[in-house]
């Protein structure tokens, strides 16, 4: 058998496979193991078994011999919700690798954002996140995300996720600010029928946020593709978060919101960007996705 | 929600290991968390489950673990969200593969 | 308490502003100097075009290098809930938005914001909470969802989340949890002490800023019992 052409999927491992399968053998050292800290009380108080990281795994690694900080949220624990313990997890590691000076944060974003159960210490954590994650960025350390997992990035994730310096996604992966079925919920299925699969994502999907340049990479649901666009941005050189760079950024949302706003499918903007038998794009591999936004 | 502890009899297991962890607390899924401990002889099982009111499934299903595997001088710490005996065995025995080294 | 009259006691000196839709902007004279005010009213749903023109602004006042102070207004009943906004990327632009607040406190201007009315979730974490202090009204309600939804949505059922907030400032709204666990420097219980001026007027330091002070707060208050401790222990692993 071919091993080269099977895929090894990111989306089917725990979040602690996720990071031993894409950093270098034997190189990863989680911080705070299970059993160094207390089960989160705020779930044993509502009757709900907490789990030994609470759903986050951070530490330090090393990717082809560069160190790196590392941190992957678990989503299939709570929805990868940010609790207290959670979001205390990643405000800590963000701030240690600033005091470390590392070569860059690597963050597996897998969440639907605050943790309800604990819903004012998630929101003020998922703040606090967001502080430092700037502060990292200040301090010119590199912050790559790959969005790739079951739950996407909803929610104050959504927001965090976008304060990395490079987003890269898989066409599994979703990122939004409100959940289709919270829009539903409130606003009826006409505005977003969260049902239909394959709107949801023409509106959230990888390839969506990646022909938008929300995000900066778009790879196959393979650990080696994932590797390979991490260590590419690893050399890539990042600017800081300055004046002139939030003026680009204002000036490129305003833009996008002159040019786009009013539509509701993915499907209308790519065809009229010129995107020829965009009804294809879903049905397209990654690496073809890329072709067509390069083409 | 539900704590249990179980002490078991079973054969001895000599390795030297750092703790190791498998599984995650998924709905119809658990984590397992393998350590040493102090006692020997005795294999220490520590379960907090939602699922209420199968305490004597579970003493079923760790006995017979305890007697198929040799995990005398080991504590197993289950964080467990409703799973089926078969997916509880088949994590155990992940777990103590995984210690083992295998 | 309506909008106008808060405004008029929160700024007694040369209020100048102005409301367009759910946007407010405006200018005060305090003890300080001039001021500038901008933020929601109208329990405000914030969309890509309200996130916009709150960064936008933020960009011009930082341009004009006068390190002018900032006063944020925020009364949002959190993100508007739109596929279109959705579509493109409406978390980014809070991100965006959060980001020139940030590079406000970075550029040395003194800042915080007040809470008129509601404080909610998305909205609150898109400029609110980035502010360098948080100050409410006592009548605000701050909270990340309501009791009854959050029960529907954790099938948890609502009188237990009820009971359980008794003890515990950690999921249920209120502006007084959020004081508790680092997030509100205080809850202003009357508008007669100028403290728009009282807080800038403190805030001469503006570079102490620069480390958020949150969970220091928190754990001090007793709301947040656990974050600190392991936010160090990460720190010195």
């Amino acid at each position: 058998m071919d091993q080269v052409m099977i895929k090894n999927s990111f989306y089917e491992k725990t979040a602690r496979a996720r990071i031993l399968a894409v950093v270098d053998e034997h190189s990863f050292n989680e911080i705070l193991k299970p059993a160094e800290i207390e089960v989160s009380l705020h779930l044993s108080a509502l009757d709900i078994p907490g789990s030994f990281d609470d759903g986050v795994i951070i530490g330090t690694a090393r990717l082809n011999g560069t160190p790196v900080h590392i941190m992957a949220q678990e989503g299939q624990f709570m929805g990868g919700a940010v609790g207290e313990i959670h979001g205390a997890k990643i405000v800590g590691l963000l701030h240690k690798a600033i005091q470390d000076q590392t070569q860059a944060v690597v963050f597996f974003v897998d969440s639907g954002g605050v943790r309800l159960h604990e819903a004012n210490a998630g929101l003020i954590a998922i703040s606090e996140i967001m502080r430092a994650m700037l502060q990292v960025r200040n301090a010119g350390i590199p912050i790559i995300t790959v969005i790739g997992g079951t739950c996407g990035a909803f929610g104050g994730m959504g927001i965090s996720a976008c304060l990395s310096s490079t987003i890269i996604m898989t066409e599994e992966g979703r990122l939004a600010l409100s959940g289709p079925e919270v829009i539903e919920t409130v606003k009826g299925v006409e505005e977003f029928d969260s049902k239909d699969r394959a709107l949801v994502w023409r509106v959230t999907g990888g390839k969506h946020r990646y022909l938008l340049n929300h995000v900066q990479a778009l790879v196959e649901d393979d650990i080696a593709d994932i590797r390979d666009a991490i260590l590419t941005q690893l050399d890539a050189k990042v600017g800081p978060l300055d004046l002139e760079q939030l003026l680009k950024q204002q000036q490129q949302l305003e833009h996008q919101y002159q040019r786009w706003f009013g539509k509701n499918d993915g499907l209308q903007i790519w065809h009229e960007m010129g995107i020829s038998q965009p009804e294809k794009i879903p049905m397209l591999s990654a690496h073809e996705v890329v072709l067509v936004k390069q083409g | 929600m539900e704590k249990l502890k179980f002490e078991l009899q079973s054969a001895p297991l000599s390795a030297q290991q750092a703790a190791v962890i498998c599984g995650v607390v998924g709905s119809g899924n658990l984590e397992v968390l393998v350590s040493q401990h102090d006692q020997a002889d005795i294999c220490q099982i520590e379960v907090t489950t939602s699922a209420v009111g199968f305490q004597h499934v579970w003493q079923s299903v760790l006995n017979e673990f305890a007697q198929r595997h040799a995990v005398a001088g080991l504590k197993f710490q289950l964080n467990d969200m409703g799973a089926t005996p078969a997916v509880v065995n088949l994590r155990l025995s992940q777990a103590i593969s995984m210690f083992k080294g295998v | 308490m309506n909008t106008e009259v808060l405004l008029q006691q929160l700024f007694p000196h040369q209020l100048d502003y102005q409301i367009e839709g759910y946007v407010i902007k405006g200018s005060a004279q305090t003890d300080v100097g001039q001021v500038r005010i901008l933020g929601t009213v109208n329990a405000a749903p914030i969309n890509q075009q309200i996130a916009m023109e709150l960064a936008g602004e933020i960009l011009q006042l930082v341009q004009q290098k006068q390190q002018t102070p900032v006063v944020f207004i925020v009364d949002t009943q959190g993100q508007d809930l739109s596929r279109a906004d959705e579509l493109l990327c409406l978390n980014r632009t809070f991100a965006h938005l959060a980001s020139c607040v940030d590079l406000l406190r970075r550029g040395g201007h003194a800042n915080l914001a007040i809470i008129f009315g509601q404080a909610v979730s998305g909205g609150f974490l898109s400029y609110g909470l980035m502010a360098n202090e948080v100050y409410a009204l006592s009548d605000s309600q701050v909270k990340v969802m309501d009791l009854n939804a959050m029960a529907r949505v954790t099938k948890i059922p609502a009188d237990k989340l009820k009971e359980l907030s008794q003890s515990s400032a950690i999921f249920a709204p209120g502006a007084e949890n959020f004081y508790k666990m680092g997030a509100i420097n205080a809850i202003w219980p009357d508008l007669e002490t100028d403290w728009v001026s009282q807080v800038l007027l403190n805030q001469q330091h503006v570079e102490s800023y620069l480390v958020d002070q949150r969970r220091i707060v928190g754990q001090q208050r007793q709301g947040r019992v656990l974050c600190n401790h392991i936010i160090e222990k990460v720190i010195h692993s």
